[in-house]
């Protein structure tokens, strides 16, 4: 019963974000594949989520999982029960308060062989270009070395829902993943997260 | 031939016609997929000037295949809207409409302060237009959106307490609605016409209408291909000329001229109706392609056929593709309604 309701919840959803956005995934630099891959874009709103999550093909769907924001998603039953059983994410926290590594579920659904999306800005960006990244992309890329890296850019979505209304309009948006890209020997740290980062915004133009 | 058509009943006419327009579509369709074969059968070229040969006549092919394709998707739609009614025909058009005003928006960038303009727009003025032509409240479809939009859009946008570049984001709100709503509902009007002695082929103007019109501006397409002449409005449009857009002219009257036995005017009215429409349909496309330009989308398909529009807004051209239709159908409306004082 709980599942048929997922898979008839994650039905609609689909029809509705293709509805208003159109939902077009822009395969520029890489092919849709099912190897093991982290995608990383960059984050507007909280429909991102449900953007990418929409624009991935069926096939895909269902062994990515999206990072989410611990303490926004569980706020009510309502989210809570919608990011794990239709969009099935990993939980992150973001605001230092976890004892351990707050990387640590992102590491264990890697080892565990599925592909993540995450947006290394760590919160919504209000600017036109996005925030400098934050580490955890460095990490895991220098943890998961045979993981494939791939930059997308999420066009648009701010316009359908900008932050503080409840009712969204249509708007034409797209998702542009990007070529791969990897951790070169020796880069630091800043070096590769800017890098990452201009990558992703190059996206923009194509 | 003609004698047996014109003794069948409204309906079967009607079912005539549908037969006739799916055998056209379905040969052109069969061609064209030939010609596609053959090209592919072709292999490597003798020298760079034949490479340019294959590349435009490519060009042209894929050209054709979208008209195409929209013309089997117009052809359904009206089928579909013609099998189940009015009611129906209604929710595809402003179906149409809502997927148009959705690029139109798209096209130009709004602002936070537009949120709530574009919710009315989208979920409150849209559903209001289009039930109002399905009641058949004419007198008010026709002034609903000129006049009380008009004025609502606006304190939607002030009361959002935002100044910036008001007039114009405003002007962008008032142009999609009234282009893709506004425009498109006409379409679906003309069904509902109440002409005395015409006992309900209302189909067939409507049919008559999206034919001149598409037909008018094909024409003109080809006619400035073969032509080559100067372009009138290079900074805004390429391909139009004014020989090529009275050829378009020309040849789209002369067809609606000779349609006159579907619709309810004699030849001369209908060849009169049919320029009329067809040059509201094809100043209105120009007028659109002003519009792209303004928002540097350069040419909706350039050279490389597809890519470039799309790449910009990830839209899908259904607005371009009816943006001639949406200028014509309240001016075709309206001189109908006009001169044979429905």
């Amino acid at each position: 019963m709980q599942t048929m309701l997922a898979k008839l919840m994650g039905f609609f959803l689909l029809g509705v974000v293709r509805l208003l956005t159109g939902s077009q995934a822009r395969w520029y630099g890489c092919p849709p594949k099912a190897e093991q891959r982290i995608y990383f874009a960059n984050h507007q709103s909280n429909a991102d989520l449900v953007m990418i999550w929409a624009a991935l093909p069926e096939e895909l769907r269902s062994h990515t999982r999206a990072a989410a924001a611990k303490d926004y998603w569980t706020k009510t039953p309502f989210r809570q029960w919608i990011t794990t059983k239709v969009f099935n994410v990993v939980y992150v926290v973001r605001d230092g308060s976890a004892a351990d590594d707050p990387l640590q579920p992102l590491m264990d659904a890697l080892t565990h062989g599925d592909s993540i999306i995450i947006f290394p800005e760590g919160m919504r960006g209000q600017a036109e270009d996005p925030l400098p990244f934050k580490s955890g992309l460095y990490n895991l890329a220098l943890k998961f070395p045979h993981v494939v890296l791939i930059p997308a850019w999420i066009n648009n979505i701010q316009r359908v829902m900008p932050k503080g209304e409840v009712v969204p309009v249509p708007v034409l948006c797209s998702v542009t993943f990007g070529a791969p890209m990897q951790v070169q020997d020796g880069e630091d740290r800043r070096a590769f997260l800017d890098r990452a980062r201009l990558v992703v915004m190059d996206l923009r133009e194509v | 031939m003609y004698q047996t058509l014109k003794n069948l009943s409204a309906d079967q006419q009607i079912a005539a016609l549908f037969v006739i327009v799916f055998g056209f579509l379905l040969l052109a369709s069969v061609v064209t997929l030939l010609l596609t074969l053959r090209e592919h059968g072709d292999g490597g070229f003798d020298s760079e000037a034949d490479a340019e040969v294959a590349r435009r006549r490519h060009n042209d092919l894929s050209n054709v295949e979208g008209v195409l394709k929209t013309s089997w998707l117009m052809a359904l739609v009206f089928w579909l809207g013609w099998i189940s009614g009015n009611r129906v025909a209604l929710l595809l058009f402003g179906g149409v409409s809502f997927f148009a005003l959705r690029e139109f928006m798209t096209m130009s960038p709004t602002r936070r302060g537009d949120h709530r303009s574009l919710i009315l727009a989208f979920f409150v003025i849209l559903p209001l237009q289009y039930w109002l032509v399905g009641n058949e409240h004419f007198s008010l479809f026709t002034v609903f959106i000129p006049v009380y939009v008009f004025l609502a859009i606006p304190v939607v946008s002030a009361l959002a307490n935002d100044p910036h570049r008001f007039l114009e984001r405003n002007a962008k709100l008032q142009w999609g609605i009234m282009v893709c709503i506004y425009g498109m509902s006409h379409v679906p009007a003309l069904l509902l016409l109440d002409f005395p002695g015409y006992n309900n082929k209302n189909a067939f103007l409507v049919f008559f209408l999206v034919l001149v019109v598409q037909i008018c501006l094909m024409t003109q397409h080809l006619a400035s291909r073969k032509m080559r002449r100067p372009p009138a409005v290079p900074h805004i449009s390429q391909s139009f000329n004014w020989p090529s857009w009275w050829i378009g002219m020309a040849v789209g009257s002369i067809l609606g001229g000779l349609l006159a036995g579907i619709t309810p005017f004699l030849p001369g009215q209908a060849f009169a109706m049919a320029f009329i429409a067809c040059a509201a349909g094809s100043l209105g496309h120009l007028v659109m392609k002003a519009l792209k330009r303004d928002r540097g989308i350069p040419i909706w398909r350039d050279e490389q056929g597809q890519r470039s529009g799309v790449a910009v807004t990830g839209a899908n051209g259904l607005l371009e593709r009816v943006d001639a239709l949406c200028f014509a159908a309240p001016v075709f409306f309206h001189s109908v309604q006009w001169y044979f004082n429905l």
